[in-house]
């Protein structure tokens, strides 16, 4: 038997959650160094997994099969493609930024006599849910899938609830009550998916007999098994509603601000850029796969509903005063183009969703990553709280500026390879949604300039004043993430290589071809 | 060759990366080493435009790819350049203005202690606008397109301690992203109608599909040009654009980038010459903003702001031109480059007079000035007339044939649009002589600034009056040595057609007219301006309602305010109630009345939510143990 690489990948940070968990209470510091090396072995071992993965091979590789629960049916049954092969090392890739941005944001405060260690803590839950999202991008069994897209609420609910920004407004008590609702509101919204989804596991496999996705989706290709219509629709809803909380997509999407205001920033970044990850590429994997003909039953209204995210998000963004809400509300925008892109049904659109995925997720750490050391060194989340930072820290300033430009996804940047992708993927097949969503360029540069405008031009705030640029640490961790928005957002191919054969795939699921040109142009 | 071009992008481009990631150390030599790298873009462009003129016509094209950009399932996108004609009249241009630019920069900016940055900027905008001219398809034209805004954002916004200037930034890119608007969907209509967007296969098929597709897509170009030329009715962000340093103004907002637009729709020639619908409506863009800014640009005492004014208008004059298609598109691309010459040296020449006037930019406060600022005076006059037409000079010849294009086109529709030049010109001679008398002539009005000095106006250090020099000497000579010979057009007629349209009057009697139209503006402003016995007021009189709507933009900026920015707030600050009370509260009721779970809801606000949230976790799980126990059995 070959060496379990894909298993290895979600387990060594679960060991290292485990290993940082139990760093004694005195040596905080110890613990943060553990956490940071483990999630740098671990994205070692992801991009092991990439360099093993041959993008035109079959369409799962690196496949691990055992039986679970026998009477059951359950398997853990492992396998990565071209897709979750990016987002396994989009996860890997964004952790150690993760851990280090929040180097100080569980440390203990001054006048704190808690009995518990929640340094320790800290990095350990963030080290859980870096597992079990991996675990998730490689499980191709259904039951297992369903198993980890509900276990990681647990660390996140701990993350959110536990750790929250420090920046408030209002007395320490009205924020843990916030900071609570936020966190229960998270958990809720999820759990009630979750519940519905478990539904329709269930109800999968009542009709399939089976939780393995090749094994369903082969019985289903070859008409051994063959579903009611009905059945079909009620159970794709099922799934999908809990990937579109997740996702989150309008009009299911209201605990994402709440959550991402009251977090950390490097647990927003890891809210959005990673956890929610999970909603959009089970939409790609489970809901078109096993559901092709409810999948193209539902895409009018989906679409309809991706549409109404991208330009009610961009609105709400530019209506914020809180700046980690206003990236919220953004990231809200951001989702409807995923999942306009995924249910397009071209090769432009899904690649460009996939990619969207990555892009998002390096994008908004760099964004929000700054707007959390922003936050940190002025106490405050409101944008009005700021003005004129710019001139006392310049790289700080400049930094910010690019993180928002490639929100705004301005072509150099890596974001806009992925938007306009998703555009011409729906253009090419619905040409007014095409043209809506474009829309969401203007109100992407509104919400991102005017932010910019508010808090780092105009005359220098007395408050402001003598706020330190960024520190090497802080370097350390937008600098890599500004290299790879530069690097990709001009040479994508190393990610499209990967991703257009399992886009591929896919198509062939819902048996959709791209539309084809009108003329055949002279080359 | 062709391996050159891509050089021509990288060497500004280098320098945008050292001066602006290299920290300090780069603070003393960052302007020398921007203008150097300028300077070798230029030199490349030479050394190619030299190569191609040894070539035969039909032989000068040369492409370069350096690598697939992006490839999913039928969109292919390649980095890859294509240097013909019309790409190296541009590389010249920009390379060449660009370079006395950041010459004249190194003195304007001595004593701005971000100048490091500044360069830094300029040569990224160097680099994104050469790459908008070279680019072989029309994504990667779209990366520079967004580039040069993106230079251009930031140099707007230069000063940004000044709210006006970070406004005024904010307010050019927002416009110009409705523009892209127009771009993005023109891409992806060529996409989904021809399978690619590179220029060859594009512009080589337009037979093969509809009229109507052909108008649609040229409208969206169209919109695209708009935005980045400031032409009506995108046009309200080039007058606050202002706020930068002025040899931003003269090289970004008067000679190269605001340009672009012109440089798209010609560039795009096979498909406007399908879609005569489309063609009308450039034509009618153009005509509009070229008395839109011709009236804007008489009521305006702001220096900079008159320049704004007449920048629009005579890229309105450049965008008729390209709208009569063949007829015009040669002429627009001259008048392109005449322009380029005159109006970044009229821009110099405002920020040379503002240098040496404690920064004002009030006409009504200068006066006088010809006596203490010879260079600068002798430099702004030629180029003065130059931007009139008087005969011989290089504006003169340009719009000259522009006027002659718009009659040529034939018809009533020739009338009116040769009429609307005619007037323009007049116009144009109008408010430049308005700014010549107002700032050189007559008494000095010079007030006190902010800080009670008068000012002490005095020549401009050599670093900044010899590129004036050398603009006055191409706002001289250019338009003579390009007719003569037929020089330009022979030049630029193998890649954008020609044709002689159907004059209904002569070429003497066209150039007759313009020149009467011309000393009829001068004359009317001599009259107003430039007599002793009526000296120019230093407070604007009130005026009429034509000019206080004029001062005002014709309103644009009102108009704006109360539908785009007023609304719009309305419409964001009501979604964010109807998120936090109807949204969120509904799905959140949903949530609990289906789970019959309202009167616990309540609690959840109330502290007893994680016990709360714990049993439901239980729940699921106890669900699941069910489940599959049962299943067991």
């Amino acid at each position: 038997m070959s060496f379990p690489l894909l298993t290895a990948t979600a387990v060594l940070p679960a060991v290292g959650a485990i290993v940082t968990a139990a760093v004694p209470a005195a040596r905080r510091t110890t613990a943060k160094w553990m956490a940071l090396g483990f999630s740098l072995a671990t994205f070692a071992l992801a991009v092991l997994v990439v360099a093993r993965f041959e993008p035109n091979g079959d369409r799962y590789q690196l496949v691990e099969s055992h039986s679970w629960i026998k009477d059951f049916g359950v398997r853990y049954e492992l396998g990565v493609d071209g897709i979750g092969v990016v987002l396994i090392a989009l996860t890997a890739l964004l952790v150690p930024f993760v851990i280090l941005a929040g180097w100080h944001d569980a440390d203990p405060l001054e006048n704190s006599s808690s009995r518990w260690r929640p340094t320790q803590g800290f990095f350990a839950l963030i080290l859980m849910v870096e597992a079990m999202v991996i675990l998730s991008f490689e499980a191709t069994d259904v039951f297992l899938f369903y198993i980890l897209f509900e276990a990681m609420l647990i660390p996140m609910y701990f993350l959110i609830g536990g750790f929250g920004d420090r920046a408030h407004s209002g007395s320490d008590a009205a924020a843990a009550t916030q900071r609570s609702y936020a966190a229960v509101k998270f958990l809720l919204y999820n759990l009630v998916g979750g519940l519905i989804m478990l539904a329709a596991v269930i109800g999968l496999y009542v009709v399939a007999g089976s939780f393995s996705l090749n094994e369903i989706a082969e019985a289903r290709a070859s008409g051994e098994l063959d579903m009611a219509t009905n059945t079909e629709r009620l159970l794709f809803l099922g799934f999908f509603f809990a990937f579109a909380i997740k996702a989150p997509l309008w009009p299911l999407h209201t605990w994402l601000p709440n959550a991402m205001g009251e977090a950390t920033a490097p647990v927003a970044v890891l809210i959005t850029a990673v956890v929610d990850k999970v909603g959009t590429f089970a939409m790609l994997r489970f809901c078109l796969q096993l559901f092709p003909e409810a999948s193209k039953w539902a895409t009018p209204v989906i679409v309809v509903l991706a549409l109404i995210s991208i330009v009610y998000g961009a609105l709400l963004a530019v209506g914020q005063r809180d700046i980690k809400r206003l990236i919220a509300y953004a990231s809200i925008s951001h989702f409807g183009f995923i999942i306009l892109g995924i249910f397009a049904m071209t090769s432009q659109g899904q690649s460009g969703a996939t990619l969207y995925m990555v892009n998002h997720g390096i994008s908004t750490a760099a964004l929000m990553l700054v707007a959390g050391f922003l936050i940190t060194r002025r106490g405050s989340r409101l944008i009005a709280d700021y003005g004129g930072v710019q001139k006392v820290a310049p790289v700080l300033a400049g930094t910010f500026l690019v993180g928002g430009l490639s929100t705004l996804s301005l072509p150099g940047l890596s974001p806009f390879v992925s938007e306009f992708l998703v555009l011409v993927g729906t253009f090419a097949r619905y040409p007014v949604a095409g043209i809506i969503a474009t829309s969401g360029i203007v109100l992407a540069a509104l919400y991102v300039l005017v932010l910019y405008q508010r808090t780092m031009t105009g005359p220098v705030k007395d408050e402001v004043r003598g706020m330190p640029d960024l520190r090497p640490r802080e370097l350390a961790v937008i600098t890599p993430l500004i290299a790879l928005l530069l690097f990709f957002g001009v040479f994508p191919k190393p990610l499209t290589d990967i991703v257009n054969p399992a886009v591929e795939h896919t198509m062939s699921d819902v048996e959709k071809k791209d539309p084809r040109p009108d003329v055949e142009a002279a080359k | 060759m062709e391996n050159l071009i891509a050089l021509l992008i990288a060497a500004p481009l280098l320098g945008a990366a050292v001066l602006l990631c290299g920290g300090r150390r780069f603070d003393r030599v960052g302007h020398l080493l921007g203008t150097a790298l300028a300077a070798t873009s230029f030199v490349i462009g030479a050394a190619l435009f030299a190569n191609m003129l040894t070539k035969s016509v039909d032989d000068r094209a040369l492409h370069q790819k350096l690598f697939n950009w992006i490839d999913v399932g039928g969109f292919q996108a390649d980095i890859a350049f294509q240097l013909d004609q019309l790409s190296i009249t541009f590389v010249l241009l920009i390379s060449g203005v660009g370079t006395l630019i950041h010459v004249y920069s190194i003195g304007y900016m001595e004593h701005d202690e971000r100048r490091r940055r500044f360069f830094g900027y300029l040569n990224l905008f160097l680099a994104a606008m050469l790459l908008l001219v070279l680019a072989d398809n029309y994504l990667l034209l779209y990366f520079g397109w967004e580039g040069v805004g993106l230079a251009s954002y930031l140099l707007i916004g230069f000063w940004q301690h000044k709210p006006s200037a970070a406004t005024a930034a904010k307010k050019a890119f927002l416009v110009n992203r409705v523009g892209d608007i127009g771009l993005s969907i023109a891409i992806m209509l060529m996409f989904t109608t021809f399978g690619t967007f590179a220029f060859g296969p594009v512009l080589g098929s337009v037979g093969e599909t509809s009229e109507g597709m052909l108008t649609a897509i040229g409208l969206m170009l169209l919109l695209a040009a708009c935005g980045k030329s400031a032409q009506v009715p995108l046009q309200s962000w080039l007058g606050d654009a202002m706020e930068g340093p002025t040899p931003v103004s003269a090289l970004i907002h008067a000679a190269t980038m605001v340009t672009a637009g012109v440089y798209l729709i010609v560039r795009s020639g096979a498909i406007f010459n399908a879609a005569p619908d489309a063609q009308l409506v450039v034509v009618i863009v153009g005509a509009v903003t070229l008395m839109f800014g011709a009236i804007v640009g008489c009521a305006k005492d702001d220096i900079k702001k008159a320049l704004a004014g007449s920048t629009m208008s005579q890229i309105g004059y450049m965008i008729l031109a390209a709208g009569l298609g063949p007829i015009g598109y040669v002429f627009a691309i001259m008048h392109l480059v005449t322009h380029g010459f005159f109006k970044a040296g009229l821009f110099l020449g405002a920020g040379s007079v503002m240098h040496g006037m404690n920064d004002e930019v009030d006409m009504r406060k200068y006066g006088g000035l010809r006596k203490y600022m010879p260079v600068t005076f002798v430099t702004f006059g030629l180029g003065y007339l130059a931007i009139i037409g008087f005969p011989g000079l290089s504006g003169f010849f340009s719009k000259d044939m522009i006027i002659e294009a718009a009659f040529a086109k034939g018809g009533t529709e020739g009338w009116i649009l040769g009429s609307i030049t005619l007037l323009g010109a007049a116009i144009t001679a109008f408010y430049m002589t308005r700014v010549m008398l107002m700032t050189f002539f007559g008494e000095k009005r010079w007030q006190p600034d902010a800080e009670g000095h008068l000012p002490h106006p005095h020549e401009s250090p050599k670093s900044m009056t010899i590129p004036m020099i050398i603009l006055a000497f191409g706002s001289v000579f250019a338009g003579g040595f390009f007719s003569i010979g037929d020089r330009f057009l022979n030049w630029l007629e193998p890649v954008t057609g020609w044709d002689h349209g159907h004059a209904p009057i002569s070429a003497t009697t066209v150039t007759a007219a313009t020149v009467v139209a011309l000393l009829l503006g001068v004359s009317i402003a001599w009259v107003m301006y430039g007599r002793k016995a009526r000296p120019v007021p230093v407070v604007a009189p009130r005026g009429s309602v034509l000019t206080r709507a004029a001062r005002r933009d014709l309103l644009q900026d009102d108009f704006n305010h109360v539908v785009l920015v007023r609304g719009g707030e309305h419409l964001t600050r009501s979604l964010v109630y109807v998120d936090h009370t109807l949204v969120d509260g509904v799905v959140n009721g949903t949530a609990a009345s289906v789970g019959g779970l309202s009167g616990r809801l309540r609690k959840l606000q109330n502290g007893y939510a994680r016990s709360y949230a714990v049993s439901m976790f239980g729940g699921t799980a106890v669900l699941i143990a069910a489940t599959l126990l049962m299943r067991a059995v």
